[in-house]
């Protein structure tokens, strides 16, 4: 691990300054970033430690559940008033890592935990995410984990993360601070970046920018969600596929419909097609299977990821199937 | 990666003298004054098993490296080094973590229990009792980790059932495959602590 220095924060401002003086990373949990920082591929000269930041507070009031940037995966998901207002952010943080890496790893830092693509982890490779320009072993190499929508000829890492698939699904809005401006509210589906030819942009964060905190509004759909993650062994493992549901049903007839993937694009992938199929349709199976059948639209498998395709179809109705039951 | 390994090897061996002056002068450690600056200088205080010590630490030292080559408690093991097994598990401030990621330096006036904490004197926790009458291991290497992940895990109210006991146990690796005894283990020192 390279030196640096490692600077206590006291106070939203003061982290910021030190931020943007130098080659910084913020330090939360710290659980991705120093697995980064053992195998060089984060070097940071400074450490700016914003834990005795007071952003760890869960709430939830008319405009919705507001989740601070430092409230750990392990409280939100005990939350109960995340389990019954917001039932697939309880259960994607669940199913997310294991228990211990749950009580140190963060909202905010969950949303920014960078690729599993293991050739972005590994310093003795090329990657045009870690080293812009020195090009993707994984498009002609190993890819079975690796994206089927949103990649690039540059860049198929997907994002590993799977609280921000069922905050995408839910419309929860990223409140982001620096400097010269008062916090800036951006929605999540306009937070993150396509890798295009830039795989190594990958938010709309400028240097020094740090999030304070996620709102995400109620719903009647919302309290009806849930999260569906599949992957190679029952616990502790990053998804194959996995799918936010949350569905509105009034008299019979889907009223308000979210779909959203984790664990086949650089972020977390919205499905508008299937979404407009549900809406004002007669819920039942024969609409959920329709739904389904139009998940993988789009898609672009790698050479040994094609088996995504039906896994998302099918991830998708099981999903649907638990949030109609 | 022998360079690193050499890089590594390099700093244990300076860094072990310091680890036990540093522990010969524990009780001094409630009394040295806060920094002013904000940069992290000078000696990491932490309550550890009860004991506060002081490290005089490189920023980069984990928690981990710290128990084992500084504090000298050398009972939490060092597995995967990258947050994936288990075998690092301690408690921080009474909520279990692994502590390969952990800096030591972030912390500076917090409480560590490790499995040299467990005990009363002679008289074996619950948990490390249970794991011995359940044969809970073969090599051991992962014990302590699964032990501490064990205990955090009843006080958490996990303990409700073998699937919940393994769900919540997943954070712990054991390559020997002792997890059925594992699970016995933890469900019957639970189940003791409730009678």
């Amino acid at each position: 691990m390279q030196s640096y220095t490692l600077l206590r924060a006291r106070g939203t401002d003061a982290a910021i300054r030190h931020a943007r003086s130098a080659p910084s990373s913020y330090i939360a949990g710290g659980t991705d970033l120093l697995q980064l920082m053992k195998v060089n591929v984060e070097t940071p000269s400074r450490l700016v430690d914003i834990a005795s930041l007071d952003l760890r507070g869960i709430a939830a009031d008319n405009a919705g559940l507001h989740l601070g940037a430092l409230a750990t995966m392990a409280d939100v998901a005990a939350s109960e008033q995340v389990r019954s207002g917001w039932p697939a952010i309880s259960e994607a943080l669940l199913l997310s890592a294991s228990p211990q890496v749950r009580n140190m790893g963060t909202m905010a830092g969950n949303l920014l935990q960078r690729t599993r693509c293991n050739y972005f982890r590994d310093t003795g490779f090329a990657c045009n995410k870690r080293l812009p320009g020195s090009g993707c072993p994984a498009i002609a190499g190993e890819n079975r984990d690796l994206a089927v929508f949103g990649g690039s000829g540059a860049c198929i890492a997907t994002h590993p993360s799977d609280l921000p698939v069922a905050l995408m699904a839910l419309g929860a809005v990223v409140h982001i601070r620096s400097v010269e401006e008062q916090t800036r509210d951006v929605a999540l589906a306009d937070f993150y970046r396509l890798p295009g030819a830039t795989p190594h942009v990958e938010t709309l964060l400028q240097p020094g920018d740090l999030i304070v905190g996620l709102t995400v509004p109620p719903s009647n759909a919302a309290r009806k969600s849930r999260y569906v993650k599949v992957r190679d062994r029952t616990s502790f493992a990053f998804a194959l596929v996995s799918a936010a549901v949350a569905l509105e049903v009034r008299e019979g007839v889907v009223h308000d419909a979210r779909v959203a993937l984790g664990g086949v694009a650089p972020m977390p992938w919205r499905l508008p097609a299937v979404e407009a199929a549900l809406r004002g349709k007669r819920a039942d199976d024969d609409l959920w299977r329709q739904a389904a059948s139009l998940a993988a639209e789009g898609a672009h498998p790698a050479s040994e990821n094609a088996f995504k395709i039906t896994l998302v179809q099918r991830t998708v109705l099981h999903a649907l199937h638990l949030v109609a039951a | 990666m022998p360079d690193s390994l050499m890089t590594r090897r390099t700093v244990l061996g300076t860094a072990a003298a310091a680890g036990l002056a540093a522990g010969s002068s524990a009780a001094r450690a409630g009394n040295a004054p806060v920094p002013p600056s904000e940069a992290t200088v000078g000696q990491t205080r932490m309550i550890v098993n009860g004991q506060p010590i002081a490290l005089d630490l490189d920023p980069r030292t984990t928690l981990l490296d710290a128990l084992r080559d500084h504090a000298g408690l050398t009972g939490t093991k060092k597995g995967c080094d990258m947050g994936a097994c288990g075998a690092c598990t301690v408690h921080l401030d009474g909520r279990r973590v692994v502590s390969c990621l952990v800096l030591a330096a972030r912390c500076d006036g917090h409480a560590i229990t490790t499995i040299e904490g467990l005990a009363s004197g002679d008289t074996l926790h619950p948990m490390q009792a249970a794991f011995l009458e359940h044969d809970g291991f073969q090599c051991g290497y992962c014990t302590p980790g699964q032990i501490m992940s064990a205990v955090a895990l009843v006080n958490e109210g996990h303990a409700g059932s073998d699937a919940e006991i393994r769900e919540w146990m997943s954070g712990n690796i054991c390559r020997c495959g002792a997890y059925p005894n594992i699970v016995e283990a933890v469900r019957t020192a639970a189940a003791s602590e409730k009678g």
